[in-house]
């Protein structure tokens, strides 16, 4: 959604501040690496699993440039967060433990099989694990998860998660939220029934088929009404997962131990096998190459790949201890369709010729740190993702542009000597603004006049995110990045291209698409419950936007991430936007 | 030119040039002007000249930056991503891809000619750094002569105001006032709405400096004979201030502007540096250097260049800026 998603875009290219770069290698570690074993070769945690293991203990380290945005399920946004929040919060369907797309596939994690979908798409009905505990070991039931959920109602005190189940379970938001319910047991929210305390009935208002993905988030998690400290949940979150807290200093360190209530009986999902994990967080991302290459940790838990000059040390020594990993980031430039001349699809389509897509490319670090070119709107892991239809003929050209279709097609927009229009980027996301400097350099070649404007990225959702700002700033052209919240065909691009998410602020449309037949197509695939089928009338969505010219994507984002060579059970797992799936890593020594 | 009528021997004590040695009346006495006897100090002072002459050059580098490139360097937002590896993006051959074509060699991930953006960025920095020293020396010399010849009330007021400027914090000051900037500004556009806050910011927080200097010689010379002599003659208070003042602040006021010059470019630099200076892909010397911060560990010399550019330009300044200084203040020691 998208308040929420504006977090998850910022954390996709962390932000280099100048300030904490100026620091850069002030205490450098040993980028030599000494004592460090042999990776386990280069890619080895891509598409299988590196360092297959079923050791136990050990202490897993990982580093931070950012915080997790909340450690309290129902507030949490960041997709780091949901793939760290495995080790110390259950949900009823949970992604598989498998490398690369294999892990969109939900699987039963506290629910016994995935739901039991009746009342023509609007009935979930799950039951539950025998075993499930609470780490003070009292019995986990389907009350508190209905619990857990109640608490994305109350947005006052419960802010920043998703509310894609509140969306779903009541669009009008009767229910006020726990804090507010006058019921005795605080459980008032009609949509969700639990009958007994092994099952648990959702009654949605409208068939969604991606419903399930919406209880694998962490805001499906259950809460125990009796140790929800509100507001203040985030600084001890009570676990019903292998590891609970022993220390969070926010912005600081994370120290998670083993629950010794969880049961291994209980949870066919989690291998749980370091004795302790723990984060520390420091903001300077250099610095934090270096020292994972010297070995004093093991793993970025941001996942945002290395800095440039952290991942050129890494090629040149440690090869074999880097994966390139396929995010599920599409970067992308929308055209706003309200602003002159791209009302006219013509001067749209000029656009799209006269790109340069693999200058693009090598400008935001080239094929293998970047990633590949992008021509469909849907990342490669999502269905209704389609690299056959290629319109503007830019796979075969292979990126480079066609000066001659675009002089062409500026003429038939009634501007044969180019135009002049804005083309905005962050300035705190890593290659955002070299990324427009060399577009704006390639559009010059046909008349293409972008001036760019940049801001941070915090300010894009009342720049760029407000079409009323947009109209007066005169914007033409918006550069930024996308990733899903689940991956489906809605989870990506409804808050992009449905005209009816079209808002006064915060808004990511910012094409400002507005079109009957893919408001349409939306509802169709959402209607279904049949995900293949939905990723056939996503290709329609797909082809359709790529025919009206609105929306050029221009890189499906790769990464450059180090994992050490004491870490075992590694890969990369595409429900996690790339990130190595946290719950399943493992280290093969004592330390 | 004022070229001096007599040579003056090169080790004679700079003293001399107010009072030439009566040497048993060997030499006829002459008269000289100010600029004479600044020009003859200036002219022995290597050290000064050197300064005076590379600040001569990156003048006309910058005002021919485009002759300049058309000779030796491509256009400056050109890209030759070609110059770059495949897998680093970084600068093909040794020194950041120096060679014949390319003179201090490629940009990382762009490919933009270093050389090119050197000597554009030259323009940026020198066109700040000129205009804002002007801002700071036209508002110093109003507020500074006023209050050092009116004193009083007006002196008083002025000198708070000087105080409260010099403890503003002018980087923070600047950094957020860019970022609620629009882009069009009193029928400026983009950079020029950039261009021109920098010079009237770094300009307006520069003023206190001179106006103290400027008040301080006020208060000393209106109660010199010859303004005495003035008022008594019936000289109005402009006559007095413009006619007889400032006159006698033009030395003291010239060597401040060129030793605020340098202090300008760094300020220039490093509001480019933190983002809040021109906009790209615009070339300045601070934005490049933040450019190379990401890659400084292996393509240093990407960091090197607009690194010299600054040093040399800014020791350039205050080396003239010094030698200046003792020129036309024989009190002053070296």
């Amino acid at each position: 959604m998208p308040t929420g998603s504006s977090k998850r875009r910022l954390t996709a290219g962390a932000a280099l501040v100048v300030a904490t770069a100026l620091t850069a290698s002030a205490c450098g570690g040993d980028s030599d690496g000494e004592g460090n074993g042999k990776g386990a070769g280069y890619n080895a945690g891509i598409g299988k699993v590196a360092n297959k293991s079923t050791k136990k203990g050990g202490t897993l380290r990982f580093v931070a440039k950012q915080d997790l945005d909340s450690a309290d399920p129902q507030r949490a946004y960041f997709g780091m967060t949901w793939d760290f929040m495995r080790y110390y919060t259950r949900t009823l369907v949970t992604y598989d433990t498998k490398p690369g797309a294999a892990s969109n596939k939900l699987v039963p994690d506290m629910a016994t099989s995935t739901a039991k979908i009746s009342n023509g798409g609007k009935t979930y009905t799950y039951t539950l694990r025998d075993g499930l505990t609470w780490e003070d070991g009292s019995k986990l039931t389907s009350k508190d998860i209905k619990y857990g959920i109640e608490r994305i109602w109350a947005t006052k005190v419960i802010t920043g998660g998703p509310a894609y189940l509140q969306k779903a379970l009541d669009p009008k938001r009767e229910y006020k939220g726990p804090y507010e319910d006058k019921t005795e047991d605080k459980l008032g929210l009609d949509a969700i029934k639990t009958p007994d305390d092994k099952t648990i009935v959702f009654n949605l208002a409208k068939p969604n088929g991606d419903f399930e993905y919406m209880l694998a988030m962490p805001s499906g998690s259950p809460v125990k009404a009796s140790k929800d400290t509100g507001a203040k949940y985030t600084q001890r979150p009570f676990s019903s997962g292998p590891y609970k807290f022993k220390e969070y200093k926010a912005n600081q360190k994370i120290e998670l131990v083993r629950n010794t209530e969880w049961k291994k009986s209980s949870d066919p999902v989690r291998p749980a096998l370091p004795d302790r994990i723990t984060v520390s967080i420091s903001k300077n991302l250099e610095e934090n190459d270096k020292r994972l290459m010297a070995g004093d940790y093991d793993i970025d838990m941001n996942g945002t790949g290395m800095t440039q000059s952290g991942r050129t040390t890494a090629f040149q020594k440690h090869k074999d201890s880097v994966d390139n990993m396929e995010t599920d980031f599409v970067r992308y430039v929308a055209l706003v369709t309200k602003a002159k001349p791209f009302d006219d699809i013509h001067c749209r389509k000029a656009v799209f010729y006269a790109t340069d897509f693999a200058g693009l490319q090598k400008t935001r670090g080239g094929k293998v740190a970047a990633g590949d070119i992008a021509t469909s709107v849907f990342p490669k892991a999502i269905k209704g993702h389609d690299d056959a239809y290629d319109p503007y003929g830019i796979r075969k050209r292979a990126g480079k542009p066609d000066l001659a279709k675009a002089k062409d097609e500026l003429k038939k927009c009634g501007k044969p000597g180019g135009f002049s229009t804005k083309l905005t980027a962050r300035n705190d996301q890593t290659g955002e603004v070299e990324a427009a400097t060399a577009l704006q350099e390639q559009l010059k070649k046909v008349g293409i006049n972008a001036q760019i404007a940049t801001f941070s990225g915090a300010d894009s959702s009342n720049l760029t995110g407000s079409p009323a700002v947009t109209k007066k700033r005169g914007y033409g052209m918006v550069m930024t990045g996308w990733g899903p919240d689940f991956p489906t065909g809605q989870g990506f691009g409804q808050p992009l291209w449905d005209s009816r998410f079209i808002a006064e602020n915060g808004n990511y449309n910012e094409a400002q698409i507005s079109d009957p037949k893919i408001d349409k197509l939306f509802d169709d695939a959402i209607g279904t419950t049949d995900l293949n089928k939905a990723g056939d009338l996503y290709k329609k969505l797909n082809k359709r936007i790529l025919d009206d010219a609105v929306w050029m994507p221009f890189l499906y984002e790769k990464n450059i991430t180090w994992r050490s060579p004491r870490t075992t059970n590694v890969y990369s797992a595409a429900a996690y936007s790339g990130r190595y799936d946290y719950v399943s890593l493992g280290v093969n020594d004592k330390k | 030119m004022t070229a001096p009528l007599h040579d003056t021997p090169a080790d004679a004590d700079p003293t001399e040039d107010v009072a030439p040695a009566a040497g048993a009346g060997v030499r006829k006495v002459e008269g000289r002007t100010l600029k004479q006897i600044a020009w003859n100090r200036l002219k022995r002072d290597k050290v000064a000249l050197a300064g005076g002459v590379t600040v001569l050059l990156l003048v006309l580098v910058a005002v021919f930056a485009p002759l300049v490139v058309g000779l030796l360097g491509h256009p400056p937002d050109e890209f030759h991503q070609e110059e770059l590896e495949d897998l680093t993006n970084l600068p093909k051959g040794a020194f950041g891809g120096m060679s014949g074509d390319f003179l201090f060699g490629v940009e990382p991930n762009k490919g933009r000619d270093i050389f090119s953006r050197v000597v554009y960025g030259a323009r940026i920095s020198l066109l700040v750094a000129f205009l804002a020293a002007v801002v700071a020396v036209v508002l110093g010399t109003i507020f500074g002569i006023v209050a050092g010849y009116f004193g009083g009330w007006i002196d008083a007021l002025i000198s708070r105001v000087m105080d409260v400027l010099l403890a503003f914090p002018q980087l923070l000051f600047i950094i957020s006032l860019v970022s609620v900037l629009p882009d069009e500004l009193l029928g400026l556009r983009d950079n020029g709405v950039r261009i021109a806050v920098l010079v009237m910011v770094i300009g307006f927080f520069g003023w206190p400096y001179v106006g103290r200097i400027v008040r301080g010689q006020t208060l000393s010379l209106r109660e010199r004979e010859y303004v005495e002599a003035a008022r008594s003659l019936g000289g109005g208070q402009r006559h007095i201030l413009f006619r007889e003042l400032l006159p006698n602040l033009v030395a003291p006021v010239t060597v401040y502007a060129t030793l605020m010059i340098p202090t300008n470019i760094l300020t220039e630099a490093a509001l480019s540096f933190l983002g809040a200076g021109v906009l790209p892909p615009t070339a300045s010397w601070g934005s490049m250097l933040r450019d190379a911060l990401g890659t400084y560990e292996h393509d240093p010399m990407f960091m090197v260049f607009p690194g010299l550019a600054i040093f040399v330009a800014v020791l350039a300044f205050n080396l003239f800026g010094d030698g200046l200084r003792d020129a036309l203040d024989p009190k002053g020691t070296r």
